[in-house]
């Protein structure tokens, strides 16, 4: 259970200081030795799942920067404390390649320097903001206006008879969120992707630290709207860690129904998608049809398609009946009666076959070099499922059917899918059938100053990461929000590599991360 | 060959058939592949609609295009009303008809593509080059196929004009010839492909990087798009009728009073529409292709189009 923990103590002795409350165990090494925790955890299995700096000068100390690690179902916190005038730290790029883009954030956003980082460009923040100009930190006003500069960012180049750029983007033909690929081809081979992201940066993880811990739910529902329920749903259980409040068992039920139909009608969305992305359109239209009637359902019931700020610190919002409940379980027969047949469309069509497999292989060993999480992990062989390894009631007793495939290809990752939208339908029918009596909503405490919290939650597509701080005076101090986008943006780079260019969209879609999510 | 005016009027007639039913056509299509997908139509008028609306819209003209960029809308429209005088579509009395064969139908839709692709190319931008590098490679394996199903066709009709090959094959009885069946399967191959159509290119697509067609006319707006898009609309319509012509040429009107004008432009609409069903159940039924599997599909068209030669010389 804690082998991480043991495996750090065992070889860092008096080097560590470990704190053992917070949840999860939070470990403070000397700045100087972050990069070897790293190298230690990575020799015991441990996946990176975060990392992030915070400004602590309000408290009269520098900044520290903190990188989160998973193995199984243990979450483990390294935290090293850097200096105010020279905050510097070993870059943990050698480690784990995740660190690669959470440091140039990091770099771009707080003014920490990762020594060692073999790329200094900015991530997020754009070319026309100075370079000393660090939203993240406590000393800049959000309310700054800032000059704007020309600048230049220096694009991977490759060279060589035949080889072409491709710019895509940031504004694309379709209604997606923008984003800007640069592809590098031979013929129709691309030999590189590099994406360039940041297009949606609203500064949410700035805007959080002048809300209050009542108000910010409201903002983290809206960090990606596809998403609400399960990040409105990390950060309600991040601020219920720090605060040991409890939640009445019936709204922790209630928020695993919101979960799972958000998880379904995502899910039958993105399968229309890819298929509309081969030019098979019959699929999207009917997966488009049977995703309203979910998400009018979510109108009539819950009293917003989304379920947008149904979940609360301290429980939810609302309530069903008996009569709702019949409704739901009508609704998944017709549902899962009709997504059946359109499963079988999709098995039986030979030259759809021909599309989906064999395009876009994310192979595990990748898969678990750059620490990929949910679906996309899961179609390349990685068994990683918050909702299997962190269970929380009720998901520790209606029993989890996690889908795992090795393929890594886009077939892979739409049978992910069809697998989990199977086994939502079955986990809301248990839910509805079992599903205890209590209050929906309890008070939830003030979190105390200098405590943390955090909380990790399967949303559709992958683990959801909140890492909250109180400050000295009990405001938020920060908010650290990794969407599964974080991470899962750097596999798409590296599935893409040999394909041909009119795969991308096919492969992009396949994935289907979250711009917003990853922006911030 | 006594009424010239008479024949004129026939010709007149049917270019503005050409032009005003192409969009129809693709409304039809559309249409019927909005039912089968279970989805409310916008009606067969849409496409016409479509038009419309670009020709009130303004041109957007990149900086640096050339006359290239400019002339090609005109031609690319030129090129299908030109072919659309030649092919014997409502008769085989057609006053310009015996002024060019079928070889040169299929050489003046080459050009439109050659301008096409030249546009493709004149701004400078990734996608325009992208579009423009695989329609010639498409190009490239459609016309040898298209060629050999139609040289098969000829030797049939023994002659290479139109109005020769569509009077041999309906004076004569109605016989399944294994040339023909063959030539006639390779040309449907072809003609998704020349068209653009699924599984070869999708025409609703709004993914640059998987566009063919429609990535070489990225830049086009206002007049510019509508005259390319009906353009294409009408060789798009002059592709299922010189497919009429060579395979299903019952029905058109070999004399020239009214009744049997009216009656052949009767059998055209029921055989277009017919061929509009046939190309829909194959664009809702397949996905569209992985690029490089088009040598495959293409190949084949040409295997098929050489057995139909073969065929001939063994069989007849």
């Amino acid at each position: 259970m804690n082998g991480l923990a043991n495996a750090l103590m065992a070889s860092f002795g008096k080097d560590v200081v470990a704190d053992e409350n917070a949840t999860p165990a939070t470990f403070t090494v000397p700045a100087e030795r972050f990069a070897d925790a790293a190298n230690i955890l990575r020799e015991s299995y441990a996946f990176l799942c975060a990392e992030w700096a915070a400004d602590d000068t309000n408290s009269g100390r520098g900044y520290s920067v903190y990188a989160c690690y998973r193995a199984g179902s243990e979450y483990l916190i390294v935290r090293a404390e850097l200096s105010r005038d020279n905050p510097e730290f070993p870059s943990l790029v050698k480690h784990f390649v995740p660190a690669y883009r959470f440091e140039r954030q990091i770099r771009s956003l707080m003014g920490v320097i990762p020594s060692g980082h073999p790329d200094s460009r900015p991530w997020i923040k754009f070319e026309d903001w100075p370079e000393d100009a660090w939203p993240l930190r406590k000393s800049f006003d959000a309310a700054t206006k800032m000059p704007r500069l020309d600048g230049q960012y220096a694009w991977l180049r490759a060279e060589g008879e035949g080889v072409y750029e491709i710019p895509v983007g940031p504004v694309h033909a379709g209604i997606i969120e923008p984003g800007h690929f640069r592809f590098q081809a031979v013929g129709e081979t691309i030999i590189n992707l590099e994406e360039r992201l940041g297009y949606v940066h609203k500064g949410i993880e700035k805007r959080f630290e002048s809300m209050t811990w009542e108000t910010a739910v409201k903002l983290a529902g809206r960090v990606s709207g596809d998403t609400t329920v399960a990040h409105s749903m990390a950060y309600c259980m991040a601020l219920e860690s720090m605060t040991h409040s409890d939640v009445p068992v019936r709204a922790k039920w209630l928020r695993a129904l919101f979960l799972e139909r958000e998880r379904i009608a995502n899910h039958i969305g993105d399968i229309g998608a890819i298929c509309n992305d081969a030019a098979f359109a019959f699929m999207i239209y009917q997966c488009s049809r049977l995703k309203e009637v979910m998400i009018a359902n979510n109108l009539k019931l819950f009293g917003h398609r989304f379920m947008m700020d149904r979940v609360i610190p301290g429980g939810v919002t609302v309530d069903i009946d008996a009569a709702a409940k019949q409704e739901i379980l009508t609704e998944l027969d017709y549902l899962s009666e009709q997504f059946d047949v359109i499963v079988r469309i999709y098995e039986e069509s030979s030259s759809l076959e021909d599309r989906v497999r064999n395009t876009g292989i994310l192979t595990s060993e990748l898969a678990r070099e750059l620490c990929t999480v949910g679906i996309v992990a899961r179609a390349s062989g990685l068994n990683v499922d918050c909702r299997v390894h962190n269970p929380f009631p009720p998901y520790d007793s209606i029993g989890i059917v996690s889908p795992v495939l090795t393929a890594g290809d886009v077939h892979a990752r739409v049978w992910v899918r069809v697998e989990e939208i199977r086994d939502s339908i079955r986990l809301i029918r248990r839910i509805l059938g079992q599903i205890p009596h209590s209050p929906i909503a309890a008070r939830c405490n003030t979190p105390l100053p200098e405590t943390t919290g955090f909380a990790a939650v399967e949303g559709w597509r992958g683990e959801i990461i909140y890492w909250l701080a109180c400050g000295q005076k009990g405001e938020i101090n920060r908010c650290m929000v990794r969407d599964p986008s974080s991470v899962n943006w750097l596999a798409l780079e590296q599935a893409i590599k040999g394909n041909i260019v009119p795969d991308f969209p096919l492969c992009n879609k396949s994935f289907n991360q979250s711009y917003s999510g990853h922006d911030l | 060959m006594t009424k010239p005016l008479h024949l004129i009027l026939i010709e007149i007639l049917q270019v503005v058939i050409v032009i005003a039913a192409a969009p129809a056509f693709l409304g039809w299509v559309d249409m019927l592949k909005c039912w089968l997908q279970g989805r409310t139509s916008a009606g067969i008028m849409q496409p016409y609609r479509n038009i419309a609306k670009l020709f009130v819209k303004d041109v957007v003209l990149a900086d640096n295009a050339s006359w290239i960029f400019r002339i090609t809308p005109y031609l690319v429209f030129g090129t299908a009303v030109v072919v659309g005088s030649v092919i014997p579509i409502i008769s085989t009395n057609l006053f310009l008809a015996p002024s060019a064969d079928i070889i040169v139908v299929i050489a003046i839709f080459a050009t439109a593509r050659f301008f096409m692709a030249l546009a493709g190319m004149d701004i400078g931008t990734a996608f325009g080059g992208m579009g423009a590098s695989r329609e010639m490679m498409i190009a490239s394996l459609t016309e040898p196929a298209i060629l050999m199903a139609i040289f098969t066709v000829s030797l049939a009709g023994r002659s290479t004009s139109l109005l020769h090959i569509v009077q041999s094959f309906s004076n004569g009885a109605l016989v399944l010839r294994p040339s023909i069946v063959f030539a006639g399967i390779a040309f449907v191959l072809v003609v998704i492909a020349e068209a653009g159509r699924v599984p070869v290119d999708n025409p609703s697509t709004h993914l640059e990087l998987t566009m063919v067609h429609e990535a070489m006319i990225l830049e086009y707006s206002g007049r510019h798009l509508a005259l390319i898009e009906w353009g294409s609309m009408i060789r798009f319509f002059l592709f299922v009728t010189l497919g009429i012509a060579c395979f299903l040429p019952w029905g058109i009107a070999s004399t020239d009073d009214a009744g049997s004008i009216a009656a052949s432009v009767f059998f055209m609409v029921i055989k277009a529409a017919v061929i509009g069903v046939v190309v829909v159940l194959i664009e809702t039924g397949l996905a569209k292709m992985r690029l490089f599997r088009l040598t495959e599909f293409l190949g084949a068209a040409f295997l098929l189009s050489t057995l139909g030669v073969i065929a001939f010389f063994i069989l007849e």
